[in-house]
C-alpha cells in the first residue's frame, strides 16, 4: 500500500507532532537557530554597511580608485598648479577636502569639488555626481551643500547657532547655502562647489589634490614635479587592505558563533530522530516509503529554519544597530574610512540570512538523518559502545587538523592562511577534547578506590557521547574567549604604557600656515612658562611604491628619554642627531625587511640619500610606514618639508593658562591644539571602540555555549533515568545521586575549562604574532592574564552549574515509581 | 552664426537628469530663455574694431568659432572647427575667483572624408583656466587657444587637441571684419530676437594637423564668427541649419535657416563680395531646401542642400564631406565641411542642430 494517493499532510502531522510533546527541544531549537542566524547575520549587516560606503566614497572619486595628483609635503597647495596643469592639457579636476569642527564637538567632512571638470561625458561617467545634480545652483552662490538627511536634520539645527551660520553664509548673496538632500551620502559628508568648500575651510585659493579624468599628456613638469606627486591607485590600495582585514576579523568570530550555535541545533536534531526511531517504524508499516519519509523531514527541517530565521534576522538587526556607532567610529578613527551611522539593509541580506538558517539546520540534521534512514537493526545501537569508534575518527580529524594548523605556520603568509590557522587550531582542537576527557576520566576511573567513586568516573564517560558536542561548543567559546580576551586586554595594557611614552610632551599644536607657524615660534620663545619648543616638519615620500611620511624632529630628552624602541643600535638618539641616521615604524621595517643597522636610500630633493637605521620604534594604529630623522638634515634634503607641528614642554600647571593664551593670540582651536590629556583620552576611546564589537561578539558566543550546554544536559536528563535507576535500587539516595551528578558535570566543566586555557593562550599567540602582524604590521608583546583565566573558568563552572538545574531538580524530585519504571522498562 | 554653438547654454542641463522643470529651457539648448538683468542687444549699437574682437560680460552668452577648410600636400580635404562659449548663469559684475559666475566651453573638431574626432573642455571664468583678454587678443581654454600674433588681429595662431587629434593652424588676413544683418544686429526672428554678429570670412590658414598619430601639412581658407547677445532665439525656434561658403569666385556666402515647431522657419544670410562688401539678404530673398537624409547617430539628417537666392542668380548644391561629422558633444550635433557645386563652386561648413 502507498500513502502517495492519500492526502500525505499527516505525516508531517505526525512528525511535528514530535515537537508538541517535547516543547523544551523545540524551544533549544529554535535558540540554537535563532543565535546562529542572529549573529552571523548581525556581523554581515555591519559589513555590508561599511562596504557599501566605502564602494559610494570609492565611486564618488575618491582616492581609492583614481590616479591623481598630492602636495609633496602633505596637506593643502595652490590652486595655480591646477590652472597651470590644465593649460598644458593635462585632465585634471580639483577636490579640496577637509573637516569642518563645529561646536558639541560635531564636525563635517567638506568636499569641494567643480562639476565642471569633474564629470566630462565621455572621461568619467556623471556616476560622480549624485542622480539629482542641478549645476546652476549648484555654482550660484549661496551654493548647495549635499548632505544625507540627518545631516541636514542636524545642519539646520547648528545653523540657529549664528556663529555657526556665519560660516556657512555666502559672501556674494549674504544667504546660507540650500541644503539638497541625497540618500547616496553618508552621515558627516558634505559635498559641495569648490568656492563654498575654500570659504568654509578657510583655505582660500587651495586644493587638496588633483584627480586625473584622462591619461596625462606627458611627464610632469618641472615646476610641479618639486612640489606634486602622482600617485597611481595601487599606492593607496592598503586602506583596502586593512579595512578589509578588519571586516574579516569580525566574519571569523560571527562565522564561529554560528558554528556554536549549530551545535546545539544538531544537538536537538539529533535527540529529535533518536527519539522518533519508534515513529518510523510506525510511519514505515503505514506505507510511507523511505523516500516520502525524507522527505517530509526536510521539509519539516526546511519550515524550522525559515521560521527561525525572521527571529533569527531581527535579532541580528538589533546586535547590528548596537555595535554600528562604535564600528563606524574605529573605522573612521583608524583608517579615515567613512562609515554611514545609519543601518540601511538590502534584500540580498534578508535573503542570505534565511539561506544561512535552512542551509544551517540542513547541515546540522546530515547526520542524524543518516543515522536515521539506516536499516533499523533489530537492536537499539548502544552510544556507548559507538563512541569509541567515533571518538578515533574525531581524534583522527583533529589530529589532521592540528597538522594543517602546524604547516600553515610554517609556511603562510597571507592574513587568510592566519585565519584559515586560526580554524584547524580550533576545530582540531574541539575534535580532539572527547579523546582527551575520555583518557582523564580513564585515568581517574583506575585511581579510584571503592565501587561508588568507580561507577561515578565509569558514568561521567558513559555521558560523554551525549555531552561532548556542548562541552566542545563549550571549549570553542571559552578559548576564544581567553584568546580574544587575552589580546585585546594585550593590547590595551601595551597601548596605554605606549601612549604615556609617546606623548610625553604637554601640549601639542599645529599652525595653519607658515606665516602663522612663524608667529607662534616668535610667541613662544618670549614665554618664560614654555620649557622648551620641540618643532616638527613632515613630507611624504616613496618608498618602493608604499607611501611613507617623514617626520623631522629636534632631539631632546623628550624623545630620548621616553619614545618606545623595540629594537636599536646603540645610543640610536645621539646617532640620529649627528649622522645621517634615522628611526623607522615597525610597520614599515616588516614591510621592507629592514633592522637597525640596515642602510636605507631615500628620494631627496638633490638625488637618493643613505641613512642608517638607528632604531625601530612601535607605532600602534598608524596604517603607513613612518620615518623620523633629526629636522636639521630634514631641512637640507627635504627643504618643502611642511612645517608648523610644535610640542611643548610646560610645567603641568600652567598648561591651561598657556593654552588659552595660544587660543586667545592665534585663534587655534580644538582641531589644531591639544593638550596631553585630550590626545590620550581620544586614543583610548578610539580603542575602547574598536574592540567593543570584538567584546560584544565573545559575550555572545559564552551565551550560546552555556546554552549548547544547558539544552545537552536537559536532554540527556531524560535518558538519565534509566542509568540511575540501578544505582538508586543499590541504595544510593536520590540526594547522593543528585550531588554526585553535580560532582560529575562540574569535573566535566571544569577538564573542558582547563583544557581550554592552553588553547586560548595558543590562540591569544597566533592572534598577536601572526594575525596583528598581517593584518595591521605590528605585533605585540605576549601577556597573561590568569585573573580572566579564573573568572572565564567560574563562569563556565556557572554556567554548568544553571544548566544542571532543572535537570537535577527532576532527579530530585523523580518518584521511586519512576525510578522502578525506567528500571523495568530498561529491562 | 548665432545659433550654433550656443549648446553650451544647456550646460545647465548637460551633467543631469534634473534640469529644473520650472525654469525648462526654451528653443534649441535654452537659447529661447528670457533672463532679466543681462544687457539686451539694440540696433542703434555701434560695433568697434578691435574691442569687439574681446568678450561682452554685460551679454548672457557669446562665442568665438572658427571653420577652417583645409586641404593637405596630397590635395586631400580636412575639416577643422573651434568654438569658445561663454555663457553668464547670473547677471551683474564679474565675481572673483572659484565664485565667478560665467561658464567656459570649447569645442573642437577635425574631419576628413572617412574621419571625424570632437572634443569638448569646460572651464569656469575668474581662476585663469578658460578666458578672453585683449592687447594682445587671446581666448583659451585649457591648452586650446587662438591668439594674434601680431597687434592688429591679422595674424593669429589656432590650437586644440582631442584624444586622437590636434592642430595648430596661422590664420591670416588683410581684410576688415564683415557685419552681418543692420550693421552687425543680426535679427533671428518676426519676434525681434537677434545678436550682435560679424564676421572675419577671409582668413587663410596654414599649418599642420595630426589625426591618429599621422601628421598633415595643411593650407586653406578659414572663416571667424563672432557673436553675443543674451536672447538669441525665440521660444519656438528647434534646431538650425548653418552654412558658410568660400566661393572659389572669392565671394563669401552666409546662410541660416531657423527652424520654427509650426514649420514657418526664419531665414537669413549675408552675400559678402570678393572685395569684402556685404550685402544682407532678407528672408524672402533666400530658398533652402533640404535634399537627401542621412542616418548617423540615431538621427536623419539632410546632408545634401539645394540653395537658391534668386535674385544674385544663385543656384548652388552642397554635399557633405563625410555625411557621419557627428560632434559627439554634451550637446550633440552635426558640422563638417562641404562641396558646393552649380551656378557657383567652391568649399564651406554646414552645423545642423536640434534633430
Amino acid at each position: 500500500m502507498t500513502v502517495s494517493r492519500f492526502a500525505q499532510g499527516w505525516v508531517l502531522h505526525a512528525l511535528l507532532s514530535h515537537w508538541r510533546r517535547h516543547p523544551l527541544q523545540l524551544l533549544m531549537l529554535a535558540c540554537g537557530l535563532i543565535a546562529a542566524t542572529a549573529l552571523w547575520s548581525g556581523v554581515q549587516a555591519l559589513n555590508d554597511q561599511a562596504r557599501n560606503s566605502y564602494d559610494q566614497a570609492a565611486e564618488r572619486f575618491n582616492s581609492l580608485a583614481q590616479t591623481q595628483l598630492i602636495s609633496r609635503a602633505g596637506g593643502d597647495f595652490s590652486e595655480q598648479h591646477y590652472i597651470d596643469l590644465r593649460r598644458m592639457g593635462w585632465k585634471v579636476t580639483p577636490l579640496l577636502e577637509g573637516r569642518l569642527e563645529l561646536p558639541d564637538s560635531q564636525s563635517l567632512r567638506i568636499i569641494g569639488l567643480d562639476p565642471l571638470t569633474l564629470t566630462l561625458p565621455g572621461v568619467q561617467s556623471s556616476r560622480s555626481l549624485p542622480g539629482n545634480f542641478d549645476l546652476s545652483r549648484f555654482l550660484t552662490p549661496p551654493g548647495q551643500l549635499l548632505v544625507s538627511q540627518s545631516t541636514a536634520d542636524s545642519l539646520k539645527h547648528l545653523w540657529e547657532n549664528t556663529q555657526v551660520a556665519q560660516l556657512f553664509i555666502s559672501a556674494q548673496t549674504g544667504r546660507l547655502p540650500d541644503l539638497q538632500v541625497n540618500p547616496e551620502l553618508t552621515d558627516e559628508e558634505v559635498i559641495t562647489d569648490i568656492h563654498l568648500a575654500q570659504q568654509l575651510l578657510q583655505q582660500p585659493g587651495k586644493v587638496t589634490r588633483l584627480l586625473l579624468t584622462a591619461n596625462p599628456p606627458g611627464p610632469l613638469p618641472e615646476a610641479q614635479q618639486a612640489l606634486l606627486r602622482l600617485i597611481t591607485a595601487e599606492d593607496e590600495a592598503d586602506l583596502t587592505r586593512l579595512t578589509q582585514s578588519f571586516h574579516l576579523n569580525l566574519t571569523a568570530l560571527s562565522l564561529l558563533a554560528f558554528v556554536v550555535g549549530l551545535l546545539i541545533v544538531y544537538s536537538c536534531i539529533n535527540l529529535a530522530f533518536e527519539q522518533r526511531r519508534p515513529l518510523r517504524r510506525i510511519l514505515h508499516s503505514c506505507g510511507v516509503s523511505q523516500r516520502q519519509l525524507l522527505g517530509w523531514l526536510l521539509a519539516e527541517l526546511l519550515l524550522l529554519g525559515v521560521l527561525a530565521a525572521l527571529p533569527g534576522l531581527i535579532t541580528g538587526y538589533l546586535i547590528a544597530s548596537l555595535l554600528l556607532p562604535d564600528l563606524a567610529a574605529s573605522l573612521r578613527g583608524l583608517y579615515g574610512a567613512q562609515v554611514s551611522g545609519s543601518l540601511t539593509l538590502q534584500p540580498a541580506w534578508w535573503l542570505s540570512g534565511v539561506a544561512m538558517a535552512a542551509g544551517g539546520v540542513l547541515l546540522a540534521a546530515i547526520l542524524p538523518l543518516i543515522r536515521l534512514m539506516k536499516p533499523a537493526t533489530t537492536q537499539p545501537e548502544d552510544k556507548s559502545k559507538r563512541f569509541p569508534y567515533v571518538c578515533s575518527w574525531l581524534t583522527l580529524t583533529g589530529a589532521l587538523l592540528w597538522l594543517i594548523a602546524l604547516l600553515l605556520m610554517q609556511a603562510g603568509e597571507s592574513l587568510a592562511s592566519g585565519f584559515l590557522l586560526l580554524t584547524s587550531l580550533l576545530f582540531g582542537a574541539a575534535l580532539l577534547m572527547p579523546a582527551c576527557l575520555n583518557g582523564l576520566l580513564k585515568l581517574a576511573e583506575r585511581s579510584s578506590r571503592g565501587p561508588v567513586s568507580q561507577w561515578l568516573w565509569a558514568d561521567a564517560r558513559l555521558q560523554l557521547p551525549g555531552l561532548s558536542l556542548a562541552l566542545m561548543a563549550l571549549l570553542l567559546a571559552l578559548s576564544t574567549s581567553i584568546g580574544v580576551g587575552g589580546m585585546v586586554e594585550g593590547f590595551r595594557k601595551t597601548f596605554s604604557g605606549w601612549l604615556d611614552q609617546r606623548l610625553a610632551a604637554e601640549i601639542y599644536l599645529r599652525a595653519d600656515n607658515p606665516q602663522q607657524a612663524e608667529a607662534i615660534e616668535h610667541w613662544l620663545a618670549d614665554r618664560d612658562d614654555v620649557e622648551i619648543v620641540l618643532p616638527s616638519r613632515r613630507t611624504e615620500i616613496s618608498l618602493q611604491g608604499w607611501p611613507v611620511e617623514l617626520r623631522g624632529f629636534k632631539p631632546h630628552a623628550t624623545y630620548s628619554d621616553h619614545w618606545p624602541l623595540l629594537s636599536s643600535l646603540p645610543s640610536p638618539w645621539e646617532q640620529v642627531a649627528e649622522q645621517p641616521a634615522l628611526l623607522i615604524n615597525e610597520q614599515l621595517a616588516r614591510n621592507l625587511n629592514l633592522s637597525p643597522g640596515d642602510s636605507i636610500q631615500l628620494p631627496a630633493a638633490e638625488g637618493d640619500k643613505t641613512f642608517i637605521i638607528a632604531a625601530i620604534y612601535s607605532d600602534y594604529g598608524n596604517p603607513k610606514g613612518q620615518l623620523m630623522l633629526s629636522i636639521e638634515r630634514m631641512l637640507l634634503h627635504w627643504p618643502d618639508a611642511v612645517a608648523g607641528s610644535y610640542a611643548l614642554r610646560v610645567q603641568p600647571r600652567k598648561v591651561d593658562a598657556l593654552m588659552q593664551a595660544l587660543i586667545e593670540h592665534f585663534s587655534l582651536d580644538t582641531s589644531n591644539l591639544f593638550d596631553q590629556q585630550a590626545v590620550k583620552g581620544y586614543s583610548t576611546q578610539l580603542f575602547e571602540r574598536t574592540f567593543a564589537a570584538t567584546h560584544a561578539l565573545n559575550l555572545f558566543i559564552l551565551g550560546v555555549a552555556a546554552i549548547a550546554l544547558f539544552s545537552s544536559l536537559l536532554m540527556l536528563s531524560a535518558m538519565r533515568l534509566s542509568q540511575l535507576a540501578p544505582v538508586w535500587a543499590c541504595g544510593i539516595s536520590r540526594r547522593s545521586l543528585m550531588l554526585y551528578e553535580l560532582v560529575k558535570l562540574l569535573t566535566l566543566a571544569m577538564l573542558t575549562a582547563l583544557l581550554a586555557i592552553p588553547l586560548g593562550l595558543l590562540l591569544n599567540l597566533c592572534l598577536v604574532k601572526i594575525i596583528n602582524v598581517r593584518a595591521f604590521g605590528w605585533e605585540l608583546p605576549l601577556y597573561h592574564f590568569p585573573g580572566q583565566w579564573l573568572w572565564l573558568l567560574s563562569l563556565a563552572l556557572i554556567a554548568a552549574l544553571l544548566a544542571a538545574l532543572i535537570p537535577l531538580l527532576r532527579l530530585y524530585f523523580s518518584s521511586p515509581s519512576d525510578l522502578l519504571r525506567s528500571f523495568s522498562h530498561d529491562n | 552664426m548665432i545659433t550654433k554653438r550656443l549648446y553650451w547654454l544647456v550646460l545647465s542641463c548637460l551633467l543631469l537628469s534634473a534640469c529644473n522643470q520650472d525654469e525648462s529651457a526654451q528653443g534649441f539648448a535654452g537659447l529661447g530663455t528670457q533672463v532679466d538683468g543681462f544687457a539686451q542687444v539694440s540696433a542703434d549699437t555701434r560695433l568697434a574694431f578691435p574691442e569687439d574682437f574681446g568678450k561682452h560680460p554685460e551679454y548672457r552668452i557669446e562665442w568665438w568659432y572658427i571653420t577652417a577648410n583645409l586641404t593637405d600636400s596630397e590635395g586631400e580635404v580636412i575639416g577643422a572647427q573651434w568654438t569658445l562659449f561663454r555663457q553668464a548663469l547670473a547677471p551683474g559684475p564679474e565675481q572673483p575667483g572659484w565664485a565667478n559666475q560665467h561658464l567656459w566651453l570649447g569645442h573642437a573638431g577635425i574631419t576628413r572624408h572617412n574621419q571625424h574626432y570632437s572634443a569638448e573642455t569646460y572651464a569656469r571664468g575668474g581662476i585663469g583656466q578658460a578666458g578672453v583678454e585683449m592687447a594682445p587678443f587671446k581666448a583659451w581654454i585649457d591648452d586650446w587657444q587662438l591668439q594674434s600674433t601680431t597687434a592688429d588681429l591679422n595674424q593669429l595662431s589656432l590650437s586644440a587637441r582631442g584624444d586622437s587629434f590636434s592642430y595648430s593652424l596661422t590664420l591670416s588676413t588683410e581684410a576688415d571684419p564683415v557685419l552681418h544683418g543692420d550693421k552687425g544686429f543680426s535679427l533671428k526672428s518676426d519676434t525681434g530676437q537677434a545678436s550682435h554678429y560679424f564676421s572675419q570670412p577671409f582668413f587663410t590658414a596654414e599649418g599642420q594637423v595630426q589625426i591618429d598619430e599621422q601628421t598633415y601639412a595643411v593650407t586653406g581658407q578659414a572663416w571667424m564668427d563672432r557673436e553675443w547677445s543674451s536672447q538669441p532665439l525665440a521660444a519656438d525656434q528647434q534646431g538650425w541649419d548653418w552654412f558658410s561658403m568660400h566661393l572659389d569666385s572669392g565671394d563669401k556666402l552666409m546662410l541660416f535657416r531657423l527652424r520654427h515647431t509650426d514649420g514657418a522657419h526664419y531665414y537669413s544670410g549675408t552675400w559678402i563680395s570678393a572685395a569684402g562688401v556685404a550685402q544682407p539678404l532678407s528672408p524672402d530673398q533666400i530658398q533652402m531646401t533640404p535634399g537627401t537624409s542621412h542616418a548617423v547617430a540615431g538621427r536623419h539628417l539632410p546632408i545634401q542642400w539645394q540653395l537658391e537666392i534668386p535674385h544674385l542668380g544663385i543656384e548652388i548644391e552642397t554635399q557633405a564631406i563625410n555625411p557621419n561629422a557627428w560632434m559627439d558633444t554634451g550637446i550633440p550635433y552635426w558640422e563638417g565641411p562641404i562641396r558646393i557645386s552649380g551656378s557657383h563652386s567652391g568649399v564651406g561648413y554646414l552645423e545642423m542642430t536640434g534633430y
